[in-house]
């Protein structure tokens, strides 16, 4: 049956949207421009910064998936004249990829790949017995005749499948990267995928392969199981665990993004305005921010968090659906989160731009008449660019790790929405259960983890970069003696 | 016969700059005998910096010693353990550098970081060490020593900074003084004083000197041997008579000839085409050879030798081989342009200064209470006929940067008028205003400070253009940019780069492109050529002259080198404390200064002839704070004729003769 569907564009969805186009509109301005370039390249060289690039990119992905939301269709009364009605239920790609492990849910928790529930219940035998045992789970090993006999064989199989799957979408990925290598430099495949391997490329695409090779042999073999297992257990309402880390990871791009996004106009405006006109309107600037950077930002959040909440129950009627309603949640928390934390940026601003308004290049500038707004806009901000990237993507990382202590807290997300913050808060109270449950904790840990470590690596590479007051040149050790070497042998020369 | 104190033999020191090798120093060769002072001359970037910071071991981490020995006293230094090492720096070698403020610790009292190297070389502590501290602070000539040794370097004056870092550095009586640029950071009257203090130090004590500058005046007057280096070699060395009466190197005969002054006034100067090579490269010829103009085959082919050419002197250059191209004539310069007239007949004035006043505010408190007021310029008048040149002259701090911005009214004046072809600047309106900023723009003294340098060369010479609406299409006004740029000597292809793939002199010119982009008839120049090279310099001044012949362009030259002021000025003013001194035309006022303190500023200049050298008229102390100013003349306190009088009322201006103005009571009405 072919179910029509609409589709449905929340608020942080437009909001990704809007970001993503974006990024791509600056990169292709970028690409254009040699000075501006110049810098990226130099990320692109960077090892580490490329590695976290490439695990950041898988993130991404999955977060752009679940951020793609439609409605289907409910079948039935499709006379002409009415209109179609449409599922409550608001589903993303990434929900569709993910069926099974949406739609499989067991009674309560499992462990991971396991068969029987954790906890002892009453089952009742095929004769109308009743015995106190670990049940069969509904799905996860279901296809199994014999449990015990047949687990570690059929998780084996799966694993190899998996990695040899992994490693035939690996070697095309390979090709093709190599391909487009020796087509951009004009040369021979052969050649190119040799300097590849010995890691005689400009950027550090060896690495990059590696990386992606160590991601597709973890997650693809991963994937091809969670089909059969709850690779990852299963929660205390029997949810899988798998699923809700990969729904948490929206959750907390939107959070790092989309509070920068509210955040960078304040910053912006206001740190240029402050440095460059000085006087009475720096001291209200300065007056803003030293007093909202001096309220508790905890405070401030759970204060307008719980009156929005009043806000929603009191007007229920205009959130159609669960999804939106959590979405507008969302939303919110990224705005206050927004609000709270461009002071940081602006006070950075206003410094730089008090140094560089005394340069003689702007003086130049108004010795021209040219307008205060016009030279804040082409000579002070092309200036303090780097300060705003270095910020923005180091303030990323540190906007997830906010998200998953507010939800903690409890004035996070909403707790329909799957986040890491409200995945570490379920799991608080099993760790206190006998034989522990650990799973849930483990998984929203090591899935943030990788986030914000990879985020963090690829912020260092990319202030590296852009710092002009980083251009200490590093030599490698052995250089100096192999150049006085050379010397040596080159005055012996000299001298017979 | 003794060995010589320093011995350095083929020093090679190369430098990691990007993904290259810079052979900074390559094969440097000379000594330096007990109670020498050994002069490194050279021009930016040729590795007279490098050389002294290998001989003391302290390169940065991009660079490292090759190869080569430095003897000092018999040790190999390159040799030592850097364990060692320590025991020679400070003891056996002291360094002094170029800028003072950076090379004291700001908070360390100055007795402190004295006696920090007393404690660490000989052991000295508690009373012992602040009695060696007083009796060096004595020896340099700081005043009142008991009270400076607990201050700290934001309460000394630069040239007293600069004598606390000698007094550091002569600590532990060290056989070898390096001093790398030790006045270029400094006025000349303090530079006068620090050259002398040196001088006499060393007749004192015996030891030996190296001193690295790039300036020939400095050189004249405080070395006995010379050594020039280009491009990371020695080109020659000669005592010091012989370097000045017979330079050998043609490109040390081009040096001399690029200085400006006013000998050389009625020509262009001579200068060096070209630029210094890259110095990655190995060289197969002369390094200088494709900025030579006596260059022949034989110097692109073979690298010539460093040998004897007189008694005391030697050179690296083809030219004194046997069998060389031989000692070639000197060409005649190729035109001898017409003398420049000094005293004609002043045309009508362009623009006309009347007692200007800029005034900053101190504000102290909680609400910013105005409690002073710093008087940056204080009641200044000036006059400036159309195509000509006034140079304001004074030392830093006196105001002339302020007055030259405030002209152009990029600050706000406080009181007094700016007449430009009879209107009042001061009363134009944002938008009147506007229209009038295409008349006179301003030249700044940094060239790195003043192109933004994220914008490419067509937006920057292009901005004003379009800010004052002189072109309107896109079009017309990139062929009005490379018009600009063909004018001041730039290829017109240029336009599409970023200002940091140019040099320090072309940054320069496109900065006067710009200022030439809207057709002005003043340009404000804030020392344009104080960050450069002399043979850049000379190129500058060359078509800033060139410039005015053709545009009839009037200028503001704000400078505090006199030798420019000869070349290039009609009339000057002298600047003291915010107050105009004296003011007349060049002829007067250099030749016949009237002001006690023109006449201890011009005494104060480094000269190359020894026949121009004069007595140096010994100035006490520093120039006062603008904030507090002396109630009576403001040079009062410092000057040498100074009477009772002095010190009640400021002096009103005398005439002279015609158009020498001066302020000193010395002059009765």
């Amino acid at each position: 049956m072919m179910a029509g569907f609409r589709p449905v564009i929340l608020w942080t969805d437009a909001l990704v949207l809007g970001l993503v186009a974006s990024v791509f509109l600056f990169a292709l301005y970028t690409s254009r421009h040699e000075h501006l370039r110049a810098p990226w390249r130099k990320v692109a060289r960077s090892t580490s910064g490329m590695v976290a690039a490439t695990v950041l990119l898988g993130f991404f992905v999955v977060g752009f998936l679940d951020s793609m939301h439609w409605q289907r269709a409910l079948p039935g009364d499709n006379k002409a004249g009415t209109a179609t009605r449409y599922a409550p239920e608001v589903l993303s790609v990434l929900d569709v990829v993910a069926e099974p492990l949406r739609t499989h849910p067991e009674r309560t928790f499992s462990a991971p790949f396991a068969v029987h529930a954790h906890t002892r219940e009453t089952v009742t035998l095929p004769d109308g017995g009743q015995v106190r045992d670990f049940p069969r789970l509904k799905f996860g090993g279901r296809h199994l005749a014999d449990p015990e006999r047949d687990r570690d064989a059929d998780i084996s199989l799966g694993v190899l499948q998996g990695i040899a799957l992994a490693v035939v979408a690996w070697i095309a990925a390979g090709a093709l990267v190599t391909g487009i290598a020796a087509a951009r430099s004009r040369r021979r495949f052969g050649e190119v995928s040799g300097d590849l391997w010995h890691g005689r490329l400009d950027t550090p695409l060896r690495a990059v392969l590696i990386t992606l090779g160590v991601l597709l042999c973890l997650m693809v073999p991963l994937a091809l199981l969670s089909g059969r297992y709850h690779v990852f257990g299963t929660d205390k309402v029997g949810q899988d665990v798998f699923y809700l880390t990969l729904k948490s990871i929206r959750t907390g791009l939107v959070i790092g993004t989309v509070t920068t996004l509210v955040m960078l106009p304040f910053a912006l405006v206001l740190g240029l305005m402050a440095g460059y006109f000085r006087g009475w309107v720096d001291d209200v600037i300065q007056y803003l921010y030293t007093t909202l950077s001096s309220i508790p930002g905890v405070l401030l959040i759970a204060a307008s968090v719980l009156m929005m909440q009043v806000y929603m129950d009191t007007h229920a009627d205009i959130f159609d659906s669960v999804t939106r309603r959590a979405d507008f949640r969302l939303l919110f928390l990224c705005l206050i989160l927004g609000v709270t934390s461009w002071t940081g940026l602006c006070r950075l601003l206003r410094g730089e731009t008090l140094k560089l308004r005394e340069l003689d290049f702007v003086h130049a500038a108004e010795a021209f008449g040219v307008g205060p707004w016009r030279i804040m806009l082409r000579h002070v901000l092309p200036n303090v660019i780097h300060i705003v990237i270095i910020t923005t993507v180091l303030g990323f990382s540190g906007l997830v790790l906010a998200e998953a202590v507010l939800s903690y807290v409890g004035v996070g997300v909403d707790p329909a929405m799957n986040s890491f913050g409200t995945m570490i808060n379920a799991a608080r109270l099993e760790m206190a259960r006998e034989p522990i449950v650990w799973w849930s904790l483990a998984a929203a840990f090591v899935f943030m983890f990788v986030l914000v470590l990879s985020a963090n690596l690829f912020a260092d590479a990319v202030r590296d970069a852009l710092d002009p007051r980083i251009r200490a040149q590093f030599v490698r050790p052995g250089v100096w003696q192999h150049l006085a070497r050379e010397a040596n042998s080159r005055l012996r020369v000299g001298a017979r | 016969m003794t060995t010589p104190l320093l011995q350095v033999e083929d020093l090679r020191t190369w430098v990691a700059s990007g993904d290259r090798i810079a052979r900074a120093v390559d094969g440097v060769s000379f000594s330096i005998e007990r109670g020498e002072t050994f002069a490194l001359l050279g021009e930016s970037g040729c590795g007279k910096s490098l050389t002294a910071l290998s001989i003391m071991r302290l390169l940065p981490d991009a660079g490292a010693i090759v190869s080569g020995r430095v003897r000092l006293d018999g040790t190999d230094l390159v040799a030592l353990p850097e364990r060692r090492m320590r025991d020679f720096r400070g003891r056996k070698i002291a360094m002094i550098f170029q800028e003072p403020g950076a090379s004291l610790n700001p908070v360390m009292s100055v007795g402190d970081q004295v006696r920090e190297t007393l404690a660490r070389h000989l052991g000295l502590v508690g009373d012992a060490a602040d009695r060696r501290v007083l009796e060096l602070f004595d020896a340099v000539g700081i005043p009142d020593p008991e009270r400076r040794l607990g201050e700290f370097p934001f309460q000394l004056s630069g040239g007293l900074k600069q004598r606390v870092m000698i007094a550091a550095a002569l600590a532990c009586e060290p056989q070898l003084l390096i001093a790398d640029e030790p006045t270029t950071a400094l006025d000349v009257t303090i530079q006068a004083q620090v050259l002398e203090l040196l001088r006499d130090i060393q007749r004192r004590s015996g030891m030996s000197m190296l001193l690295i500058t790039h300036d020939l005046g400095v050189v004249a007057e405080t070395a006995h041997r010379v050594a020039v280096m280009y491009a990371g070699e020695i080109v020659e060395t000669a005592p010091r008579e012989i370097f000045f009466s017979r330079p050998a190197h043609p490109y040390t005969r081009k040096l001399f000839a690029s200085v400006p002054g006013e000998s050389a006034r009625d020509a262009p100067l001579a200068v060096i085409r070209g630029a210094v090579p890259p110095l990655w490269q190995t060289f197969e010829g002369c390094r200088f050879a494709d900025r030579c103009d006596r260059a022949g085959e034989v110097c692109v082919q073979v690298v010539p030798t460093f040998r004897p050419v007189a008694p005391g002197q030697s050179a690296r250059c083809h030219l004194y081989n046997d069998d060389g191209p031989g000692v070639v004539t000197e060409t005649a310069p190729a035109a001898v342009a017409p003398p420049r007239s000094v005293g004609s007949v002043a045309p009508d004035t362009l623009l006309e200064v009347e007692g200007l006043k800029i005034h900053f505010p101190i504000r102290k408190g909680l609400f910013k209470r105005v409690v002073g007021h710093v008087r940056a310029v204080d009641g200044i008048s000036l006059t400036i006929p159309r195509g000509r040149t006034l140079a304001l002259v004074g030392e830093s701090g006196c105001g002339k940067t302020t007055a030259g911005k405030g002209i152009v009214r990029l600050l706000p004046a406080t009181a007094g008028a700016i007449r430009f072809e009879g209107v009042d600047l001061l009363q134009l309106d944002q938008a009147r205003l506007r229209r009038r900023r295409r008349d006179f723009q301003i030249i700044f003294q940094d060239p790195f400070a003043s192109l933004n340098p994220r914008m490419r060369v067509l937006e920057i010479v292009g901005e004003g253009i379009a800010a004052l609406g002189i072109a309107t299409t896109a079009g017309e006004r990139e062929a009005r940019v490379d018009m600009l740029l063909a004018q001041v000597g730039l290829a017109y292809d240029m336009k599409y780069r970023y200002p940091h793939e140019f040099s320090g002199g072309q940054r320069q010119r496109i900065a006067i492109a710009r200022a030439l982009a809207v057709n002005p008839k003043l340009i404000v120049c804030d020392e344009p050529t104080s960050a450069l090279d002399v043979s850049v310099q000379a190129q500058i001044l060359n078509l800033l002259r060139e410039l005015q012949e053709r545009l009839g362009l009037s200028y503001l030259f704000i400078t505090h080198n006199i030798s420019v002021v000869e070349f290039l000025a009609h009339e000057v003013a002298v600047m003291y404390l915010g107050r105009i001194v004296e003011h007349g035309n060049v002829h007067d006022v250099l030749h016949s200064p009237a002001h006690p303190y023109t006449q201890a500023l011009l005494s104060a200049v480094p000269r190359i002839d020894a026949a121009d050298r004069r007595s140096v008229v010994r100035l006490q102390g520093d120039m006062p704070s603008p904030a507090a100013p002396p109630p009576g003349c403001h040079f009062e306190p410092r000057c040498p004729k100074a009477k009772v009088a002095c010190a009640q009322a400021y002096p009103t201006e005398v005439t002279l003769s015609a158009g020498h103005r001066v302020r000193c009571i010395l002059y009765p009405e």
